[in-house]
């Protein structure tokens, strides 16, 4: 039931907030911050209370064992689809949902200047946003996980379309939330389509009608049809992530979006795609994964060199954090799909470190804007000289972006890249040159910001004590995730490790089919060792 | 043969429409002895009720059908339809009364037209015979087009009353012919027999093909399916809101009983050719109604397209075999008439009391939520049901189609409602769009006074209110309604 109440918090809180809007601007956000801390203690809470040493014993779905859940709830849904209200809280989980409560407090203390005439319907986007993306990292019935996916594009949308901001070179703010709408929706469609397959052949094959995780673990598969399936899986998750040829709503919804929007999609929504992955999409398929995992890490790396070159030659500081955003989730998807513990822990710590950092430097594109109402670094330049605080913050978490040894960020890349060189040595070469390239778009940024000749004399207003405060506090977290990791890993250790020996079982299943293909071209590839 | 005579169960199942009778009777002499607006508008409320609660027993008693004369059998897939088609004239004619609080002509004749198309939706729900599906076709067409001339002042809705009116009769033309074909080949008229006849149609039965063909023709014009739609768009937008949502509701969900009956007997599918017709009509309806939709600026237009799409959506369930499949239909339709109402409510709530012309612009819409926040919130909820997104009913209809569809393995329209449903976001995201913007800047319109216009009470409103708080409740749980349809 607690679980529950992880998703309850942020939803009522938005009717609240909602309500509350109709007296003040304050109220409103007080209520949003209150539901979001109170969430927030909720899974701090969960986080001590838990044993989460389970999931890698149980979750060997090759021996036919269900995955263990340190927490779960289960409740009948549509019972007629076979569709339960089936939620489950492992060390993953647990990590992005404090990672969603914490971006998301966060996120709502950045709203005082974006919420506008209306702050209460703000605030209700915004955590109705918050609690589906909580939903979508505890859901383990595929129908909840839909619902919780899609719960979440609307807000979103509003959040770019009504709060947001037309971006310089005529880009429409509604036309950026709607591209990202169409992006994340048809891909959804193509999810919610790989998922009706998925449940029909598992039906085809058990005769049961079910929606659950569990069920469909080891659902057997023949080979063409897997890989659509998979394909549908992998794209919906591939856009959000997003790798790169699907990558193209990214920057400009984050251009448009206000400062909490961006939090929001660079902290949250980015990782979702990632979560999916490693919860579904390859778990699902391990066989079809492996034969995957060339093409995909070869996008990942793309997606670092890319991103980077991109970020670099922007001229918009928004646009170049987004671009940065592109280059971190490459990362995140050559570790998944080389498979290796260090790599998916390498994941798990690179995902939150980027949400942190993400976060932290859209606060602060947030604040230069709305210093000097623009965001055009052309007409930046000299903020060191004239303005107190906020540079060596930036300077901070630029660094904390490049990879700086110590913060989060490097322990995430490094791991990725020592958990891929044993599967993958010439893409780890490639991604590695990523960092480089990393060094290169962090310091122009700084560059190009804090140094040089002030455009304008005289001090800007410094950063008041709330907004430099919660700003402290990610940079003390990715510090933290830099020196200390171990609490991280350790938590998400069982998780990881599931997922990697499934691969690893997929891989092998794999190899012995390839072996038999030539034998029997009609082999029917399951989870289990032949 | 002998006298007809009734016992008490056959009567019980006549009484929905035995009720509405009576009701259109009461209302036409109450118009004739003294006009009055409120009254003829409570009489007809009450009426619709009335005939709601009396269909009732017939969905959830469960019993056999009921064979009232040749010409009708009364079912409990009858009785579902019934109440559907009933539901949606109560909720018409509740818009009725804001709606045309200041229309300068004479108000009270349009309750009489939309009570009339509503017998002809229950006696189609009804229909066993070739006989009554024609007078219910004709019942439930011909008052539309008075409907969508009501305003007969007015070029536009002349001009849209006259082209329904030719193009349906070629319509109903066809489809008399078909039936004459049909009845050429096999010499029986009872749907019973046409439904076995098309099932069993093939190259020795030329005339049952044509004459299905024909048939299909006949109603697909009126269900405005692909490419019998051409009509749609501009009879929609000629027709005042409350007559165009029951265009979208009354008519096609009357129309689309009889083809369950026709088409989808029993859980079958009708002969190959005829279903390869359909799966052509189904795709082409989706696309053309998407894509058409696309750049559209005026709402009453992009929701007849809207409509078109959500046909070919529902397609599907006719070339899909299976007991379970009409029970979908049901949950679909179920669902687009709630949605379809309410979107229709809110704009005949953002357009009451009705000027010259309906608003219907996107333009006038733009920043609409300064002023009218509620109905927007509604009209909102709506769109986004329409598009199908989780939290709305609008969902669960789709995914009940794409279950089924996937289950069939019909890839191909399957893949048309992806399709369709990507393109459909884009579309309604752009009204939602203009919905919140910012007003344009001296627009002479009231819109930009910025004065929020305090919620009216009115039996629309509470239709609306009605319409969203069941939107949310069949998006969050579906169960008990997927429960009470299951065959």
């Amino acid at each position: 039931m607690v679980l529950v109440w992880l998703i309850l918090i942020p939803l009522l809180g938005a009717l609240l907030a909602w309500l509350g809007g109709r007296w003040s601007s304050a109220c409103a956000q007080g209520i949003a911050l209150v539901a979001m801390l109170a969430s927030l203690a909720l899974s701090l809470w969960l986080w001590r209370n838990g044993d989460y040493s389970l999931t890698g014993a149980g979750f060997t779905a090759s021996l036919g064992v269900l995955p263990q859940w340190a927490f779960e709830f289960r409740a009948d849904w549509i019972q007629s689809l076979g569709i339960s209200f089936h939620l489950g809280l492992d060390g993953l989980s647990l990590l992005m949902v404090v990672l969603t409560n914490l971006l998301g407090a966060v996120a709502v203390c950045c709203g005082t200047r974006d919420a506008g005439t209306r702050p209460g319907l703000f605030y209700f986007n915004l955590l109705w946003n918050l609690g589906s993306v909580i939903g979508v990292f505890l859901a383990l019935d595929m129908f909840l996980f839909f619902f919780c996916w899609e719960m979440m594009l609307v807000p979103m949308y509003f959040l770019i379309a009504r709060w947001g901001q037309d971006a310089p070179g005529g880009r429409r703010r509604e036309a950026a939330a709607l591209k990202f709408a169409v992006y994340t929706q048809s891909s959804g469609l193509l999810l919610l389509l790989a998922i009706l397959a998925l449940v029909f052949f598992h039906q085809q094959a058990t005769g049961v009608l079910s929606f659950d995780y569990h069920d469909l673990l080891n659902t057997p598969l023949r080979r063409d049809v897997a890989w659509l399936v998979m394909l549908g899986f992998w794209i919906a998750f591939a856009v959000k992530m997003p790798v790169v040829p699907l990558h193209t709503w990214l920057a400009d919804a984050h251009c448009c979006a206000p400062a909490a929007g961006s939090v929001d999609l660079a902290g949250l929504l980015l990782k979702t795609g990632a979560y999916g992955l490693l919860r579904f999409g390859i778990p699902y398929f391990p066989e079809v994964a492996h034969e995957l995992a060339p093409v995909a890490m070869w996008l990942g790396v793309l997606g670092v060199v890319y991103g980077a070159v991109l970020a670099f030659a922007q001229t918009d500081l928004k646009r170049l954090v987004a671009y940065s955003g592109i280059s971190h989730m490459g990362f995140v998807l050559i570790g998944l799909y080389a498979g290796t513990e260090q790599a998916l822990q390498g994941v798990v710590v690179q995902m939150i470190a980027h949400g942190l950092s993400a976060a932290a430097l859209f606060m602060l594109c947030g604040e230069i804007q709305a210093r000097l109402q623009t965001r055009e670094l052309g007409a930046m330049g000299g903020l060191w000289a004239t303005m107190p605080a906020l540079p060596p913050l930036l300077l901070f978490f630029a660094l904390a972006s490049l990879g700086l040894p110590g913060l989060g960020n490097f322990v995430g890349e490094f791991l990725i890249l020592l958990g891929t060189f044993s599967v993958a040595p010439l893409v780890t070469v490639v991604a590695a040159l990523g960092l480089v390239l990393a060094v290169a778009y962090a310091l122009i940024m700084v560059q190009k910001t804090l140094h040089g000749a002030p455009h304008r004399v005289g001090t800007l207003a410094a950063l008041d004590t709330p907004t430099l405060g919660l700003i402290a506090v990610l940079g003390l977290l990715l510090v933290g995730l830099g020196l200390y990791p171990q609490p991280v890993i350790d938590l998400a250790r069982p998780s990881v490790q599931a997922v990697q020996h499934l691969y690893a079982a997929g891989g092998a299943a794999g190899a012995g089919v390839a072996a038999d293909a030539a034998l029997d071209t009609e082999a029917v590839t399951t989870g289990a060792p032949q | 043969m002998n006298a007809i005579q009734f016992d008490a169960t056959q009567f019980g199942a006549m009484l929905p429409m035995g009720v509405l009778s009576a009701t259109i009777v009461a209302v036409m002499l109450g118009i004739a002895v003294r006009r009055c607006h409120r009254v003829t508008a409570a009489l007809s409320m009450l009426g619709a009720a009335l005939a709601l609660v009396c269909a009732l027993p017939i969905w959830l008693g469960g019993t056999g059908p009921v064979v009232v004369t040749p010409l009708l059998t009364i079912d409990p897939q009858a009785g579902f339809y019934m109440l559907l088609v009933l539901a949606a004239v109560l909720g018409v004619l509740a818009l009725c009364p804001a709606y045309f609080a200041g229309y300068a002509g004479d108000r009270e004749e349009i309750y009489l037209l939309i009570l009339l198309g509503g017998l002809g939706g229950l006696t189609l729900a009804g229909a066993s015979h070739a006989a009554t599906l024609f007078i219910g076709i004709e019942l439930l067409s011909l008052p539309m087009v008075a409907g969508v001339a009501y305003a007969i002042h007015d070029r536009r809705a002349l001009e849209g009353g006259v082209k329904y009116l030719a193009l349906s009769a070629g319509a109903s033309a066809t489809l008399l012919f078909g039936l004459a074909l049909i009845y050429a080949g096999i010499g029986r008229l009872d749907l019973g027999a046409l439904a076995a006849a098309l099932a069993g149609a093939g190259a020795d039965t030329p005339l049952v093909l044509m004459g299905g063909a024909m048939l299909i023709a006949g109603l697909a014009f009126k269900l405005s399916l692909a490419p019998f739609h051409q009509w749609t768009p501009d009879v929609y937008e000629a027709a005042p809101a409350p007559v165009a949502a029951s265009l979208a509701t009354v008519v096609k969900v009357g129309v689309f009983a009889v083809v369950l009956r026709l088409l989808h007997a029993g859980g079958g599918t009708a002969a190959a050719p005829f279903v390869n017709v359909l799966v052509v009509l189904a795709l082409a309806s989706i696309l053309i109604g998407s894509v058409l939709a696309l750049r559209q600026d005026n709402l009453k237009r992009l929701l007849a397209y809207s409509s078109i799409t959500h046909f070919g959506f529902l397609l599907i369930i006719l070339v899909a075999p299976g007991a379970g499949t009409s029970a979908v239909a049901a949950i679909y339709l179920l669902t687009y008439v709630v949605t379809a109402l309410g979107v229709f409510g809110a704009i005949a709530l953002a357009s009451s009391p009705a000027g010259a012309r309906d608003r219907e612009l996107l333009g006038d819409y733009r920043g609409l939520f300064q002023q009218r926040p509620w109905v927007v919130a509604a009209l909102t909820l709506m769109l986004v049901s329409l598009a199908g997104i989780p939290v709305t009913a609008g969902f669960i209809g789709k995914f009940s189609v794409l279950v089924l569809g996937v289950a069939a393995g019909q890839w191909l329209l399957v893949g048309g409602l992806l399709v369709g449903s990507a393109i459909g976001l884009f579309y309604y995201l752009r009204v939602i769009g203009a919905l919140y913007a910012a007003p344009p800047s001296g627009s002479p319109a009231p819109v930009a006074t910025g004065a929020t216009v305090a919620v009216r009470w009115s039996a629309g409103a509470v239709m609306v209110l009605l319409a969203v708080l069941l939107t949310l409740a069949i998006g969050v749980y579906p169960e008990p309604l997927l429960q009470l349809l299951r065959p």
